[in-house]
């Protein structure tokens, strides 16, 4: 019940609203309830942890109802190791990204009633698909966040937005509908075994042929690929990420393409294991073309927005990579990866936002000696930097380890090329930062004033909850790990002889010492 | 002598038995039409246009109430399948459960058409009509019928008779009585088209292409009938069934009676490559005949497909087939790719039904019937409610159409609608809601009913076909953003659109649609079981 509560809070405010009369010319009132809102549901969340008990891998705090009985669809929602983090990590973004977005000037202020309450509805519904443990209620949350998304970055963005949004829109839909026939694939499936049910605990045991199961794998993967993206199919969210403004990119990438790269463990793994190992070579070769792509293209570019854009193509290479080596210290780093990218990445966009707010533009050179008239935005700059080339101490090198860890005792040429990475992370964070903050002060960049306290005030949970976790990562790990110990074991009951070489009865014992690595 | 003689020879003639009871709803309507022509010659003019809304209105909703009653009542059989209901009227018509539910879709459409059709208040006081049809567009005679303020309240009882047609048409058990139906339906529809009060050369246009276009299907219709009954000596579904399963006769008879009668009822859903009618009609037409063509026809003539190739033609199923799955993908793809193209929202719109007859192809091609003592979803329950939630969001988009407007009556060039969601959030976002349902996003009908089409191929076997729909609703779903772009995203040009501000009717009519649209997305399990438990075709 508290999880049903606990999605429908962000959408009741975001109903609320938009029924509130747009007063004032500052808008004060609707965005002191849009944060109130989101302060509720971090508070709910944070009860839901409470009463989670984290030594169980299974689903928890589960609910369940059935919904369109002819489909075999139910209303079902549970969290597990790895749901609950994404959970938390939704609900702690959310008021940071509406209390950092107060002053976002929207191309019409008319708007921002609109501009707020679709954010709370896209964390709602995000929320829901964290949750969902019914494949169908899944799709139907997953492929809603992206009416929300596309209003927000059609409505509020930058001059392009509309193109922008289009092309946001479009590549996320290819993705989804190749997701919704392999939906409509498996009810034919689940079906013709009885009574249909789209539930996850029952999809898990269904007996599909091998080709059959192959193409739905191959249905959901495009979904997955595509909002995680996947080099060759991450080409949107530079555009959009350029366009929207830094609120909406942080929910759009550090919220949402998560529900992808979730899908990933929670619906690939769980439903399709023999065909994930039959795809597992192909997948880790695009994940490594994606890091070092990624962070090449990163290093190129002179727009700060489409250049976080890049190191997130980066990243999810990572997240992936760790997700298809199939061990379970590699699928933990990932887990935790997902949520130390997505403050990291929330710090770096929100900060970069004000700069370019302030500055008018986002191109890297017309900044330069930002530090010598901000040098708290410039802290936190480098700090958010830093923790995005996983520099060691603060939370994404543990996760970002973990992955290379469970990588190399699988594939020792992969784990290498995604290695270069790291180096090239240094590159594109510290050229940046040289550039923007360091020598004499560039003449355009004197109206790039230090951060004000509300925006201290937004950033710096994000900022603490970096440092803490990289020294401590263990709270979140300890959650993580029976979860993917699951996953994981259900992966091999259905994989006698593995084609690539995953040691898959090591890897449960392996987990320990991986984790004392993390320490 | 003479007279004994006769009475000798001629066999007795039974009164043939007529289920009254079951049949009322289209005896309902057909009496109300009667009736409707009665008033429009004693009753007075001043009040006749009300008199026959009210009529008109009441006789749907008794003809409604009546379908529920009817389709609670429906016997059930239990065969390898199952189905409710009975052959009625001599074996004329089948009152059977999907039969009765398109009963029930049809005249949900026809209320909500007859309250666009009442609307009175868009165009200074006057109905979206022409006053005097047999004016000369651009005569002296037009511009005194207009100073008079004439209308023509005729409407009414044309448009009961195409409903009662439509619904005939989808419950017609012997091909005789579809064809009499399916001309009882388009007749009327003939004259609606050509009514329109603005642009009267294009309307008159789009009723005379609709009609050369329209009766030279029917023709081929009725050609392939005849061929039917010269292959199985029965104008009956049923015992044409008996023939084509037991494959006696001519192959080639039957194989051209199937391809012309296919051919008649694809022009009729307006399938490639028989959908060339579609866009003109769509656009020159009175916006509330449009929006009651768009809904009612294509759900008529589904049930009409549906019944004759899965009832009479199902023992051939391999041989037409292929045939339908190739049109299905052409017709969904031209549908797509065509709309893109598109300046006109009408015209776009027209385009778009063209598409979802493809997407509805898919559900159909599947033949899918299902299992004893199985809940899956069938190629006619889907199809069922993929034509409730398409008719229903069909009306709303076009009840939107009839509220932009200019000096000039409706403006339906795309990019005078640009910035519509600035001035008028409320009703650009209505027509937004119908566009993503068409373009089949989670939460609304449409993608319930896209599912559902895909199911029953997928279930059919035709599992490429669904990935071939899938990509073509990407590709469609390109245009359907389009408009949400241009009305919420940009700037308005010049003056901008103006929003007319409509009577309660067209405004109950777009929130029935929303409703409905939203409603049928979250919770689509009641209708959809409806739907299900419809059960086959009874012959």
């Amino acid at each position: 019940m508290i999880l049903s509560i606990l999605a429908a809070t962000p959408i009741a405010g975001a109903l609320v609203l938009a029924l509130l009369p747009r007063g004032t010319s500052n808008h004060l009132p609707a965005k002191v309830v849009a944060l109130g809102v989101s302060l509720v549901t971090l508070a709910l969340s944070l009860a839901v942890l409470a009463q989670y008990e984290p030594s169980d891998g299974g689903y928890q705090l589960t609910e369940q109802h059935t919904w369109i009985k002819a489909f075999g669809a139910h209303y079902a929602v549970g969290v597990n190791g790895i749901a609950v983090t994404l959970v938390l990590l939704t609900t702690i973004l959310v008021p940071i990204i509406i209390l950092a977005s107060f002053d976002d000037r929207l191309p019409d202020p008319k708007g921002t009633n609109a501009y707020f309450a679709w954010m709370l509805a896209v964390e709602g519904l995000a929320l829901g698909a964290f949750m969902a443990t019914d494949a169908f209620l899944f799709y139907v949350l997953f492929e809603a966040t992206l009416i929300p998304l596309y209003f927000l970055i059609g409505t509020f963005g930058g001059p392009n937005r509309s193109y922008a949004a289009v092309k946001f829109l479009i590549y996320n839909l290819v993705g989804g509908l190749l997701m919704l026939a392999a939906i409509v694939g498996l009810y034919v499936v689940s079906s013709r075994q009885g009574d249909a049910s789209y539930l996850l605990s029952d999809l898990k045991n269904l007996d599909m042929g091998q080709n059959t199961e192959r193409l739905l794998f191959l249905g959901f993967m495009a979904a997955f690929a595509i909002k995680a993206p996947l080099w060759p199919l991450h080409t949107w969210l530079p555009d959009a990420a350029k366009e929207a403004t830094p609120g909406t990119s942080v929910l759009m990438v550090s919220v949402v393409d998560k529900i992808g790269t979730f899908g990933m463990i929670t619906w690939c793994l769980n439903l399709f294991p023999e065909a994930a190992d039959w795809a597992s070579p192909v997948i880790i070769t695009l994940a490594v073309v994606s890091i070092v792509y990624g962070a090449l293209l990163a290093i190129g570019q002179d727009d700060i927005r489409r250049l976080i854009a890049f190191t997130s193509v980066s990243h999810f290479g990572f997240i992936i990579l760790g997700i298809f080596a199939f061990t379970s210290t590699s699928m933990a780093g990932s887990t935790l990866y997902m949520f130390n990218h997505g403050l990291s990445t929330a710090a770096l966009f929100l900060v970069t936002g004000i700069m370019v707010s302030r500055r008018g533009s986002a191109r890297i050179s017309d900044f330069g000696g930002v530090q010598k008239i901000a040098p708290i935005m410039s802290g936190v700059l480098l700090l958010a930097g830093l923790s995005s080339l996983s520099l060691p101490g603060l939370a994404p090198f543990v996760s970002e380890f973990l992955v290379l860890a469970g990588t190399f005792t699988v594939s020792i040429p992969a784990a290498a090329v995604a290695t270069l990475g790291i180096v090239l992370a240094a590159l594109y964070i510290l050229i940046m930062y040289q550039r923007t903050m360091t020598g004499p002060l560039a003449p355009g960049a004197m109206g790039v004033t230090e951060l004000r306290p509300r925006e201290i005030a937004a950033l710096t949970p994000a900022i603490m909850l970096i440092i803490g976790l990289g020294f401590f990562p263990q709270p979140v790990l300890s959650a993580i790990n029976p979860a993917v110990d699951t996953v994981v074991s259900h992966l091999g009951k259905s994989d006698p002889t593995p084609k690539t070489p995953t040691p898959i009865a090591e890897s449960s014992d392996q987990a320990p010492t991986a984790e004392e690595g993390g320490h | 002598m003479r007279a004994s003689l006769m009475s000798a020879e001629l066999p007795p003639i039974p009164a043939p038995e007529i289920e009254y009871s079951l049949l009322a709803p289209l005896m309902i309507i057909a009496g109300a039409a009667i009736v409707g022509v009665l008033v429009e010659a004693f009753w007075p003019r001043t009040t006749r246009f009300a008199a026959q809304t009210v009529l008109a209105c009441a006789a749907i909703v008794a003809a409604l109430a009546d379908t529920v009653w009817v389709y609670t009542d429906l016997d059930r059989i239990e065969s390898s399948l199952t189905a409710r209901g009975q052959i009625a009227a001599e074996g004329a018509v089948s009152v059977d459960g999907p039969g009765v539910f398109a009963w029930g879709i049809l005249l949900v459409f026809g209320l909500l058409s007859m309250l666009l059709f009442a609307e009175r208040r868009l165009d200074g006081g006057l109905s979206a009509f022409t006053g005097r049809a047999a004016d000369a567009p651009g005569s002296a005679a037009e511009a005194d019928a207009v100073k008079r303020r004439l209308e023509h309240s005729e409407v009414f009882p044309l448009a009961l008779f195409a409903l009662v047609g439509m619904m005939l048409f989808a419950t017609a058990n012997d091909l005789l009585t579809m064809f009499v139906a399916l001309e009882v339906l388009s007749l009327p529809l003939y004259i609606l088209c050509g009514l329109a009060r603005r642009r009267r050369l294009l309307s008159q246009e789009a009723a005379l292409k609709y009609f050369l276009l329209g009766a030279f299907s029917s023709v081929f219709f009725l050609y392939g009938i005849a061929l039917a009954y010269g292959y199985s000596g029965s104008f009956e579904l049923s015992a044409i069934d008996t023939a084509v399963t037991s494959r006696t006769g001519s192959e080639t008879m039957l194989l051209a009676s199937i391809a012309l009668m296919a051919v008649g009822l694809l022009f009729k859903i307006g399938a490639a490559p028989f959908h060339t009618w579609t866009p003109d009609v769509y656009q020159g037409a009175p916006t509330p005949v449009t929006a009651f063509m768009a809904a009612g026809t294509k759900a008529a003539a589904f049930m009409a497909l549906l019944r004759v190739f899965f009832v009479a033609f199902g023992g051939s199923s391999w041989d037409w087939r292929p045939t339908i799955v190739a049109i299905a993908v052409i017709t969904m793809f031209l549908g797509a790719v065509v709309s893109i193209s598109q300046t006109d929202v009408k015209r776009m719109l027209a385009y778009s039904s063209i598409a979802h007859a493809g997407f509805l192809l898919v559900g159909f091609v599947g033949v899918y019937a299902g299992v004893a003592g199985s809940d899956r979803v069938t190629s006619v329950s889907s199809v069922l409610f993929y034509l409730a939630v398409y008719g229903l969001s069909s009306i709303g988009a076009f009840a939107v159409v009839t509220l932009v407007r200019d000096s000039g009556g409706e403006t339906t060039h795309l990019s005078k609608w640009a910035g519509l969601g600035k001035t008028s959030p409320v009703l650009a976002g209505s027509f937004a809601v119908f566009m993503l349902s068409f373009a089949g996003i989670p939460l609304t009908g449409g993608f319930i009913g896209k599912w559902g089409v895909f199911s029953a191929a997928y279930s059919g076997g035709f599992w490429w076909l669904v990935v071939i729909g899938v990509l073509v609703s990407a590709l469609a779903a390109y245009f359907y953003v389009r408009v949400i772009v241009l009305m919420f995203f940009t700037d308005p040009v010049g003056e901008g659109p103006t929003v007319a501000v409509p009577s309660v009717l067209t405004t109950v009519v777009i929130g029935v649609a929303v409703v409905g649209t939203v409603g049928l997305g979250i919770i689509p399990g009641p209708l959809l079981d409806l739907a299900q438990h419809a059960g086959a075709f009874v012959r």
